[in-house]
């Protein structure tokens, strides 16, 4: 025998996992050869049997592909110690095929989690943004992965990027894009929406000359398209 | 108008037009550069103006760039001269590079000058910001050549209009002059031009920078000559 050989083989038992689960016991197998790592766990069972008497396993095989011999064996060899293995987890779909056709199960029901009582909260989390309290003038940017709120004017020639929304409490001039990583429900809004380019989502939108009297608008993509609306405190 | 002591440091280093408007070219020995690179004192590149006794000229280099000074050589300088002098007028040249950056950085006050026009007026949002981003800011107003013939007519930008978008404080309009052109070309500063309106606007500033409330100027379109002749009497008036 190869020296290294066996120190692998002195390894492998800490490669079996024994969890208790409701429908009995989970054994999750580690990485290595399956006629050692049977070896090693047949050797487990062996040294507490008093404990695994009687018990309902499932058995978590990872990755390998295991085929009916093996399956079988395995069962026989359990059910010698009065083991019941009633489930094989297996990441292969030819394992698991084959565990179905022993008649085995591969799926335990994923355990309920606890019932939490949630307390109601009554504050709301918010997501990020950054505040502005100045105008963006002609040949300056302002950007943000989140939100961008500002405060004052965007002048021609100022840019505002945003990965959500844009708020300005101004006029806005300037160039805006909200949405940039694809957020198609981001929005735009200004006191006065007259801005050189507006982006949302990467969809590009020239506003139209306006006539008359600025009035609070808000940009968002409907049906593809970029349409402005002019704010309206009845139908939100 | 009260006599304040006036060094006006011409910043447009390697386009040098101030001693032209002011009719100091002849005398023009050292300049900014030789200051800075100490071939002389400050003093002596300091040339006095020929009409009023309290205003120098330090001229900018002719034959040099701007890389030639530093912004924190104009601070220096500025520095030395702060004390005798109550002000001192930097002339930044056109742009946003080393020639502002060198007026920009000993400024106690900026005043930003731009015409009424959609090109000028976005230059100059984009220099006010850089003049707040400097800390400096903010920066006050001087509309130049104002048409209100044309702004009458909607196709200029109003007075309004720019300061809707810049945010500003307005410290002065200047309207469209002819005798302006004239001045120059003469050697005489505009403000020596007693029938000038552009002449009298460069007074009010002066006086408003001095802290005194002057109503802004009617540069309401006068065509008819009674109109023009009013104007006149009311100028020589004052």
């Amino acid at each position: 025998m190869k020296p290294n050989l066996g120190i692998k083989q002195l390894k492998q038992p800490e490669t079996i996992l024994i969890k208790g689960i409701r429908e009995g016991l989970l054994i999750t197998l580690g990485e290595g050869d399956w006629l050692s790592i049977f070896a090693s766990l047949m050797e487990k069972i062996t040294e507490k049997e008093k404990f695994f008497e009687g018990a309902k396993l499932a058995l978590d095989v990872g990755n390998r592909i295991l085929h009916a011999a093996d399956l079988g064996t395995l069962r026989d060899r359990l059910a010698d110690k009065n083991i019941i293995l009633w489930a094989i987890l297996s990441n292969s779909p030819v394992t698991e095929l084959t565990a179905q056709d022993l008649g085995l199960a591969t799926r335990i029901s994923v355990p309920k989690p606890e019932r939490i009582i949630k307390s109601i909260e009554s504050s709301i989390p918010g997501e990020d943004a950054i505040f502005l309290r100045k105008t963006v003038r002609s040949g300056f940017k302002v950007v943000s992965n989140g939100h961008i709120i500002i405060f004052g004017d965007v002048n021609p020639g100022g840019e505002i990027i945003a990965g959500g929304s844009v708020i300005i409490w101004g006029r806005c001039q300037g160039v805006v894009q909200a949405g940039v990583d694809g957020d198609q429900n981001a929005t735009v809004c200004a006191l006065d929406l007259n801005p050189t380019q507006l982006r949302i989502a990467g969809i590009i939108a020239i506003s139209p000359k306006r006539k008359g009297k600025p009035q609070p608008e808000v940009a968002k993509i409907i049906a593809g398209q970029v349409v402005a609306e002019t704010w309206n405190p009845k139908s939100r | 108008m009260n006599a304040k002591v006036v060094t006006i440091s011409d910043g447009d280093i390697g386009l040098r037009n101030l001693d032209v408007i002011l009719g100091l070219e002849n005398r023009i020995v050292y300049d900014i550069v030789d200051v800075v690179e100490g071939r002389c004192r400050i003093r002596q590149a300091m040339i006095r103006d020929k009409r009023l006794p309290e205003l120098f000229l330090i001229p900018a280099a002719q034959t040099r760039d701007k890389s030639a000074v530093s912004p924190s050589d104009m601070i220096r300088l500025c520095e030395e001269l702060r004390d005798e002098m109550d002000w001192i007028i930097i002339d930044s040249p056109a742009g946003i590079e080393r020639g502002f950056r060198n007026a920009l950085a000993p400024a106690d006050l900026v005043l930003v000058v731009t015409n009424p026009e959609v090109s000028s007026v976005r230059d100059a949002d984009r220099i006010i910001g850089l003049v707040e981003a400097e800390e400096k800011g903010p920066a006050q107003l001087i509309l130049n050549r104002v048409n209100p013939a044309l702004t009458k007519r909607g196709d200029m930008l109003s007075t309004e209009d720019v300061l809707e978008l810049l945010a500003i404080k307005l410290i002065g309009v200047v309207p469209e002059d002819e005798s302006v052109i004239v001045a120059s070309n003469r050697g005489q500063p505009v403000t020596f031009a007693n029938n000038s309106k552009a002449g009298q606007a460069f007074h009010n500033i002066a006086k408003r920078l001095l802290g005194e409330e002057v109503p802004f100027m009617n540069i309401e379109a006068n065509n008819g000559i009674m109109n023009k002749l009013a104007k006149m009497m009311k100028f020589r008036g004052d």
